[in-house]
């Protein structure tokens, strides 16, 4: 069928369905996962691709969640165990064990970091005045990571701070 | 048709700069009576003006023209040229530089400092004017009087073609005074014969107001080619024809394009010409130069067309292998590896084709190091002169950008503490002039560049004296000639009786030498007293590819430059010792070399810790020799640096990564950095020692 008559019935803002196929059309995508059985999400203009599990080579010296480096398509990508970041569940590699690859834009500066997540669900249409505030009661994903939470159907999905998770902190010479 | 000029600015900054560069290589070498330099000069300036004209920088104008004005003068042999002259210009070099690059980042400039220049310049030329002959201000006087001028401008129908606007002209000229334009058609073909790009219309302009006859024929400059121009004075009715050029603008007109015709070469952009001069504006520049770190670099043509010829083999190679693999048979397998071969081949010679744009002559970055002499040798009040060899040895863009600063202290160094007053080297039998010589040479993959003065040379006594002054070495230590010149690169060490505003104060040839580490490189001194020093860079000729040696350790690979190796061994159990508890030497030669497990060093799990199983590459760094013990050597290979920095961050130990032919990634080892990590992790478990607890360090023999 006709994809520019199609566009054409399609209504501006709302979730629609024509013919099978999903438009969605308000508020902002979000990329969501699972680390253990909790469901995180992550702004989805920000995710690069996402690919299976391969054992990267390991940065002497770095901390424990960082797993080493891959090479993606030339571009050197370093890799971060969410789990084990968040201290969340196992660190296992599965079949199903994935990367998740996200970009962030900072100034001039775009940084590519690969996060290592048990497994991709969906993709949630959030309006931004549905994100609630997390409440500051421990949890051991520090709160600075945390944007907020939303709720989806019957569970509760907490929104990462890409800019936050981008960052790399300085590891010390462990002596 | 209206362009967008601002289009042309980058280009035009960059010729410009140029310019800027062949002024002052032209002023430094100026002899009086040698026309063809000060006629190069000029043109360079003119180009400028007229440029800056264009795209609207009138501070760049304004002062070029004053510029102008005084070589003009000079070229007309109206005035001598004197060495005053000559400082004048090379300070207006200065200014136009400051100028144009403030035009370019639209930022402020040091507008004291050109004020003063330009009263110095209008200075100079109002003492010209007094003494110059009464024909000459006699003309001048009667042009200016003029009230307007009857303009017949009849351009070449190729007019248009070659760029030029007679709106533009027309608009400039209405600033000028209130103009009249009277449009002739009489050319015009028919509407069938016309051709769109070529110009049928003649003008008759009438101008009026108060006009100097220079003033319209400079708007006019650039067209009196290819036009028949009459210039008619209206108060005395007097016909001026003006049909013909001056002479000098004829010849300006042809020998312009010579210049860009002899450097097709690849031309550094901005960053190398705008050197820097003073702390002061060193400050400014770099500022600015992190804004245009995305150079361009100008590339010559046959450079192009071989990266074309190999692109087009490549094709070729590429759609016989897959004509290949359309229907492969076991048969063929023979044509399969020859096209392999050849593919191999292709892309190595692509490969070099690719590094070669990248490489430049390293006189971009001596070019500035004539005026600095110069500039040294005023302030200093020594004689000296610089020598330049190899000044076509070509290196990395990038290497030449970063090598450009340290190279500007060594020599900076050699002027005032190297190069000895006049009467002392008279005294000492030396030729008045001292001399400063820049070398550069290939010598295996790397780059040599020597800056060698035949001054005072280094005296030994003193930097030990005054190295157990500051507490750096014991006073009964003896040292060999090596290490007494490596103190030399201690922070903060200065042997230079008194502080001048050029060198002494200690800073500088500690970073000159962390800058040359980073590039990857080393600096090694020689130093004979009473007769000079020589200071050796040595340099990787590009920072993108390195000579690898891979090795294994546990189940990763690393790579060690092949730079840094001595050489790799197998472990002779009875040369191994263990001396001062811990510490594990291997006895080479008669060196003992400390050995350095890889596995330790990096926290790496590996079945291979007995020593005696292991393979030990020793490596160099900073004049100490290192064992690194590996489980295994692999291939060696040339390796594409990839920084770890863009999505991660520097790594102690590591100068970054690489991608294998298996599409893996494996670390490129940075031997300094793992030198400097050892040492501190001994230092810590001494220190662990040292507080009582008995914290002993992990050496597996």
């Amino acid at each position: 069928m006709n994809i520019q008559a199609m566009a054409q019935d399609i209504p501006v803002e709302g979730e629609h369905s024509i013919e099978g196929v999903d438009f969605i059309t308000s508020g902002d995508q979000y990329l969501t996962f699972l680390l253990a059985d909790e469901q995180y999400a992550v702004d989805i203009l920000c995710v690069e691709e996402i690919r299976s599990w391969e054992t990267p080579t390991k940065i002497p010296n770095a901390p424990g969640y960082i797993k080493g480096v891959i090479n993606m398509r030339g571009v050197i990508v370093p890799i971060v165990d969410l789990r084990l970041k968040f201290g969340i569940g196992e660190a296992s590699y599965l079949e199903t064990t994935v990367v998740i690859v996200l970009t962030y834009q900072n100034d001039d500066k775009s940084r590519t970091i690969g996060f290592v997540v048990d497994a991709v669900s969906d993709v949630l249409n959030v309006e931004s005045v549905d994100i609630k505030p997390a409440p500051a009661f421990g949890g051991c994903v520090s709160q600075q990571f945390i944007d907020g939470l939303i709720n989806s159907e019957q569970k509760v999905v907490t929104i990462l701070n890409v800019a936050h998770l981008q960052q790399v902190e300085q590891h010390p010479m462990n002596s | 048709m209206s362009v967008d000029l601002s289009q042309f600015i980058p280009s035009f900054l960059e010729e410009s700069f140029e310019g800027l560069e062949l002024m002052e290589s032209g002023l430094l070498n100026l002899q009086p009576g040698d026309n063809e330099t000060i006629h190069s000069i000029f043109r360079a300036a003119h180009s400028i003006k007229g440029g800056a004209g264009t795209f609207g920088f009138d501070s760049v104008t304004d002062f070029t023209h004053l510029v102008e004005t005084l070589l003009d003068e000079m070229r007309d042999g109206r005035r001598e040229v004197t060495n005053a002259d000559t400082e004048i210009l090379l300070e207006s070099v200065d200014c136009m530089r400051l100028l144009i690059e403030a035009a370019r980042d639209e930022s402020d400039y040091d507008t004291e400092k050109v004020a003063q220049t330009s009263s110095r310049l209008a200075q100079t030329l109002g003492n010209e004017q007094l003494t110059s002959d009464e024909n000459v201000s006699v003309d001048k006087v009667g042009s200016e009087s003029a009230t307007g001028f009857n303009i017949k401008f009849v351009p070449e129908h190729s007019l248009a073609k070659t760029g030029n606007d007679p709106l533009f002209l027309f608009s400039a000229l209405a600033e000028l005074g209130s103009l009249t334009i009277h449009a002739n058609t009489n050319e015009l073909p028919a509407l069938m014969d016309i051709d769109a790009q070529e110009l049928y219309l003649s003008w008759q302009l009438t101008l009026i107001g108060e006009v100097d006859e220079e003033e319209v024929k400079e708007i006019f400059e650039w067209v009196e080619d290819e036009c028949l121009l009459e210039l008619t004075p209206i108060d005395n009715k007097l016909p001026q024809e003006k049909t013909e050029n001056e002479p000098t603008f004829q010849q300006e007109n042809t020998t312009a394009p010579a210049i860009d015709e002899t450097t097709p070469q690849i031309q550094e952009s901005q960053i190398a010409a705008a050197n820097p001069k003073s702390a002061d504006e060193k400050a400014t520049v770099s500022k600015t130069k992190a804004k245009t770190e995305v150079g361009s670099i100008r590339v010559g043509v046959d450079k192009v067309d071989s990266l074309i010829n190999l692109v087009g083999e490549l094709v070729i190679t590429q759609s016989m292998l897959s004509e290949l693999g359309n229907d492969f048979v076991m048969e063929k397998v023979e044509r399969l590896n020859s096209g392999l071969e050849q593919l191999l081949q292709n892309t190595k010679e692509l490969q070099e084709s690719v590094m070669r744009i990248r490489m430049l002559p390293i006189s971009f970055a001596f070019s500035r190091f004539p005026r600095l002499v110069h500039d040294l040798a005023v302030k200093t009040g020594k004689a000296m002169e610089l020598v330049i060899k190899g000044e076509q040895t070509e290196l990395d863009k990038t290497v030449m950008e970063q090598i450009g600063d340290p190279l500007v202290h060594l020599v900076r160094n050699a002027a005032d503490h190297g190069i000895e007053a006049s009467d002392i080297r008279v005294a000492q039998g030396k030729p008045e002039k001292g001399t400063i010589s820049l070398d550069a040479y290939h010598q295996g993959g790397n780059i040599v560049i020597e800056i060698n003065d035949d001054g005072a040379g280094i005296n030994r006594e003193s930097v030990l004296a005054k190295a157990v002054d500051k507490g750096l070495i014991d006073a009964n230590a003896t040292l060999t000639d090596s290490q007494v010149y490596d103190l030399l690169f201690e922070p903060g060490f200065s042997t230079a009786a008194e502080i001048t505003d050029i060198s002494g104060r200690g800073v500088g040839m500690d970073v000159v030498k962390r800058n040359i580490q980073a590039l990857g490189g080393r600096i090694q001194v020689e130093s004979t007293l009473g007769k000079g020093s020589t200071f050796k860079v040595n340099l990787p000729l590009t920072l993108a590819i390195l000579d690898g040696q891979l090795v294994k350790v546990g189940s990763e690979t690393y790579i060690i430059p092949l730079i840094a190796i001595v050489e790799s061994l197998q472990i002779d159990n009875k040369l191994i010792n263990r001396v001062s508890g811990d510490m594990v030497l291997y006895r080479l030669r008669d060196d003992n070399v400390p050995v350095l497990p890889i596995y330790q060093l990096f926290d790496l799990e590996t079945e291979c810790i007995e020593i005696d199983n292991a393979l030990l590459v020793v490596v160099e760094a900073d004049g100490q020799k290192v064992g690194l013990m590996v489980d295994d050597l692999l291939a060696q290979q040339q390796v594409v640096i990839k920084s770890l920095k863009d999505n991660y961050q520097q790594v102690a130990g590591i100068s970054g990564a690489t991608i294998l032919g298996d599409g893996s990634v494996a670390m490129i080892l940075d031997i300094p950095g793992m030198i400097s990590m050892a040492l501190e992790k001994a230092q810590y478990a001494q220190k662990f020692k040292n507080g009582g607890d008995s914290v002993k360090a992990e050496v597996c023999i």
